[in-house]
């Protein structure tokens, strides 16, 4: 990759860390959590966006960030005070810089309309006027402004400079050095350099901290001043400095500190606090940034190293050493470390779901805007950490699930206000681990599910019998089926065509499930299981035929052992298994995937498995050879997709054995046994 | 001749622009993202020939780092550059007060970033 | 392979050549990752009979192919004496099941003719071109288009 562009990814990865920050600190503002800190970090987070975005040429990006800097400038300074209303005004253009942000990764432009009213506000807030863009630095060349320099009735052809240099002491207290500007001198032209010495004292007077010398440069060259003062521009105010032109001049314009600085003439520099010791108490933990590929790579080799453990152990079986030996001892130690090692490179992987939480407060403030809702976002458990890959997939479901509950949740005001309920409505988003998974949930206090109505409309949509009986917990889990919310009744916001069936799907495809609760006129709470990692697996192992399979854990409701009169036909091929009283397809899962059938059809075990939506299916396979842990192989980067194959994984004995796609399985099971209902009861 | 230049900047991308500008003249580049990383980075680093910091970072800012440079007898000869910004005239007095020796203004230009090295180091 | 284009009638390229059924194939050196002995192959259900499934090559799953039967001809009865030549094009690997690996040729771009226009069969999708040296006739194989084969045979069967 071209090093420019590779700055870039890294300049908008940054934004995106830097936009959290921002927003975070303004959030704690408004709350009154905040310190000194607290501002200043909001102020360079815009800075750095602000900076890069400079040199990348994003002029939109840096006009509209010079601005906000500004107020947050005043912000810090304490000219503004951070009341609720100005807070309000920088969280709205901190999400209009974000949109900046954005636009610029996407490469295209933002219309002048997007961010014309917030810059109007803040630079009502900064006490400016609007659309003074020009303050901001959008030049890229980084000239130096010299306000004295512009002496427009100079001769335009000057045969030379006569420069006068006497350095201060404080021009070598900060380190510059005149034979190195002389030296810069001579690259303009060709000079002559005459050293007075006559200020240096005696020899044993000679302090070395001060300056005895000055020089005289003649230069012959008909540069422009400019190029001339810009040699000087590090020491002006250390330096005596005096520039005339050789020929017949004009009058010479010695340039001062005071010149050079117009703004500290103006009026005195505002004095900041020196933030003292610094370094000990801020603990901030030490961190590294690290390519992702690196970690996986890792996560990888102690996968690979386990398997060898794995088949180690069996080989050591195999050869009858019994467990309580040396090597046995030995191999469970090992066992026992590398066990240790795979959750500590796995604890690399996993973030805090703050980054994706954090998304949402901007998410419910547009959304309440939209609705006219008063929405109040609390949020718990943000330092809950699970694997990235989980994170990186969740933003879109809980995308939806707050829409849900702010636009269909939550009532107006003044509904609420009628329901004597308070007019701002809460949703609530918390995360936390509960029994080796993460649970979040989404709950808002508004209306409840209306029944009736999904009952009613479910039945429309032809989803369930009008004569079926359906506890509160069915019809509530109703709105997860596909089908029910469709384009033409979803709202503008809570739709865009996609329904909370498209949310469960999401879910399961991470190996969680989700489920809704409500009361009526309390509000409701969806919950989401999901599994801290999708590297690794809790499967149960078992056999099939010549093969190995593994089932997930997460779907295996329990395993049995049939009786024959359990067993009813039904259609012309398809089995049901009466499992206490209810009725679930049953299947020959070497049948379902092409594997050989074992030599003894009878002494099979039937294993109860549950999809989420689509229902129980009863896989009948030969024998359980037990529960592992797995390590997730995909195998579609170089092979196809394969129905009813969720992933691959290597067993003990270093031999591949699939992973069964529960959902898959029971979603074409169940098709195929609906087909078979039409063929038997049909015609 | 390449010099041993130490950039600090709590910006990743500015640390990275710094290095590409700086390391296509064939300096060597070491950084630090804030202030008092800086510090730490001198400390182990021996001879460094030239420092470009940022000014606005967390837990130590430019002028509290150049401070803790002169602070050190064996570093009040380094020369320091501060990355400004146009709009800050004031910056740069007072990174200049602090004992910065010059100053390059962001975004910044690699040839003047490159004169402003040539300009404070042998 | 891209860099094709740019070379002359001069320029030479290498090939690893095996042989499958009764005929001789050849397969660019820079695609061939490694050369391992047969293993038994967990099957892939729903799977063209081509596929033999996977393998575990050091934690990679690696789809294994039979050469014979993907070019349309009988399938291979494997056994320990076959060879599985892994192909990596792109960030694709798969595994392909030959009888044995014969050669390193050396071949000049210009004594590689293009495929008999009459000669069209199954196999000639993945023909690149006809190698013929001496006496030898060997055919050179583009593995881009059978390993990409094996992942659009998704669509193939989903239309």
């Amino acid at each position: 990759m071209d090093p420019m562009e590779a700055i870039k990814q890294t300049y908008f990865q940054e934004c995106d860390e830097l936009l959290l920050a921002m927003e975070e600190g303004l959030i704690a503002i408004e709350a009154g959590e905040a310190d000194g800190e607290t501002i200043n970090a909001v102020f360079r987070a815009v800075h750095s966006i602000k900076g890069g975005g400079g040199a990348f040429g994003f002029e939109a990006l840096v006009a509209f960030a010079h601005i906000f800097e500004t107020v947050l400038d005043h912000l810090r300074s304490g000219k503004l005070s951070p009341s609720g209303a100005v807070i309000k005004v920088l969280l709205r253009a901190g999400d209009v810089l974000s949109d900046h942000v954005g636009a610029a990764r996407d490469r295209r432009a933002l219309g002048d309309e997007h961010d014309a009213d917030i810059k109007a506000e803040l630079a009502a807030l900064s006490g400016e006027e609007a659309g003074s863009d020009e303050a901001a630095p959008a030049d890229f060349e980084g000239l130096d402004f010299t306000p004295t320099c512009i002496v427009v009735d100079e001769p335009a052809a000057q045969s030379g400079w006569k420069i006068v240099f006497r350095p201060h002491a404080a021009l070598y207290a900060k380190a510059n050095e005149p034979y190195l500007l002389v030296r810069e001198l001579a690259q303009l032209g060709p000079t002559a350099v005459e050293a007075d010495l006559t200020a240096l004292p005696a020899l044993d007077a000679i302090e070395p901290d001060q300056a005895y010398f000055s020089w005289t440069v003649t230069l012959t060259s008909d540069v422009a001043r400019e190029k001339v003062e810009e040699v000087f521009d590090f020491v002006v105010g250390d330096c005596d400095l005096t520039i005339e032109p050789l020929s017949p001049a004009p009058v010479a314009v010695p340039v001062t500190a005071a010149e050079e600085f117009p703004s500290i003439a103006a009026g005195p520099v505002q004095p900041q606090e020196k933030k003292d010791a610094p370094a000990a108490h801020d603990a901030a933990k030490q961190t590294i940034r690290v390519d992702l590929d690196k970690v996986d790579r890792l996560v990888n080799l102690v996968g690979e190293l386990v398997i060898t453990q794995a088949m180690l152990s069996q080989r050591v079986l195999e050869c009858r050493i019994p467990r309580a030996s040396s090597i046995g001892d030995g191999l469970s130690e090992l066992e026992h470390l590398l066990r240790e090692l795979q959750e500590s490179v796995m604890a690399i992987r996993t973030q805090p779901v703050k980054s994706v939480f954090q998304r949402m407060p901007r998410l419910v403030r547009e959304l309440a805007a939209q609705t006219n809702k008063k929405v109040r976002l609390v949020v718990e458990g943000e330092a809950t950490e699970v694997d990235k890959t989980v994170i990186e997939r969740l933003g879109e479901p809980l995308t939806h699930m707050i829409r849900n509950a702010v636009d269909h949740g939550l009532e107006t005001p003044e509904e609420r206000a009628a329901a004597g309920k308070p007019e701002e409505g809460t949703v609530t988003l918390s995360a936390e681990h509960r029994g080796g998974r993460i649970v979040i949930e989404v709950s808002d206090d508004g209306r409840g599910i209306d029944r009736p109505r999904v009952r009613e409309k479910a039945v429309e949509r032809g989803l369930v019998s009008p004569a079926a009986q359906l506890s509160d917990d069915e019809v509530d889990n109703l709105i997860f089926m596909p089908g029910f919310s469709t384009a033409s009744q979803v709202s503008n916001i809570s739709g865009r065509g996609v329904g909370m069936d498209v949310v469960r799907r999401n879910i399961v495809d991470l190996g969680g499930r989700i489920s809704i609760g409500s009361d009526p006129k309390q509000g409701s709470k969806f919950s989401l299981t999901l599994p801290l990692t999708l590297a690794v697996l809790d499967g149960m192992v078992v056999a099939v035929g010549d093969q190995t399979f593994v089932l997930p854990l997460a779907h295996i409701v329990e395993s049995l052992k049939p009786r024959k009169q359990d067993v009813r036909a039904f259609g012309r091929e398809g089995n049901l298994l009466n499992v206490r009283g209810a009725y679930v397809p049953l299947v020959d899962t070497a049948e379902l995937l092409g594997a050989r059938r074992a030599a003894n059809q009878d002494g099979g075990v039937v294993i109860l498995v549950e999809s989420q939506g689509t229902g129980r299916l009863a896989l009948m396979v030969d024998a359980i050879l037990g529960q592992h842990q797995v390590v997730i192989k995909s195998f579609e980067g170089n092979y196809r997709h394969i129905d009813g194959i969720a992933a691959a994984t290597i067993l003990g004995d270093g031999r591949v054995a699939l992973i069964l796609d529960v959902d898959g399985l029971v979603a074409s099971c169940r098709n195929r046994l609906a087909t078979a209902e039409t063929l038997a009861t049909g015609t | 001749m390449g010099k041993i230049i130490l950039t600090v900047d709590d910006s990743k991308t500015m640390r990275d622009m710094l290095k590409l500008a700086l390391s296509a003249d064939g300096h060597i580049v070491i950084q630090a993202d804030d202030g008092v990383n800086g510090v730490e980075a001198l400390r182990h680093a021996g001879d460094v020939d030239v420092i470009i910091t940022d000014i606005n970072m967390p837990r130590m800012d430019g002028f509290g780092f150049i401070d803790q440079v002169r602070r050190d007898p064996g570093r009040r000869a380094t020369p320091i550059l501060v990355l400004t910004t146009e709009t800050e005239p004031a910056k740069k007095q007072r990174a200049r007060d602090a004992g910065a020796t010059g100053w390059i203004v962001k975004p910044f230009d690699p040839a003047k970033l490159l004169a402003a090295v040539r300009r404070v180091s042998p | 392979m891209d860099d094709k284009a740019i070379l002359g009638a001069d320029a030479r390229r290498q090939f690893i050549t095996f042989h499958s059924g009764e005929q001789e194939f050849g397969a660019d050196i820079m695609v061939i990752r490694e050369i391992r002995g047969w293993t038994p192959t967990t099957p892939l259900p729903h799977s063209p009979d081509y596929v033999l499934g996977v393998i575990n090559l050091r934690g990679v799953v690696l789809p294994v192919v039979d050469l014979n039967a993907r070019l349309g001809r009988a399938r291979t009865e494997a056994n320990p004496k076959h060879v599985i030549v892994v192909v990596r094009t792109g960030e694709r690997t798969i595994g392909l099941l030959v009888d044995a690996v014969s050669d390193i040729l050396t071949v000049r771009a210009a004594d590689i003719q293009p495929t008999p226009e009459l000669a069209r069969d199954e196999q000639s999708e993945f023909i690149e071109g006809i190698a013929v040296l001496d006496s030898r006739m060997v055919t050179i194989l583009s593995m881009e288009r059978l390993t990409a084969s094996l992942v659009a045979t998704q669509t193939a069967l989903a239309a």
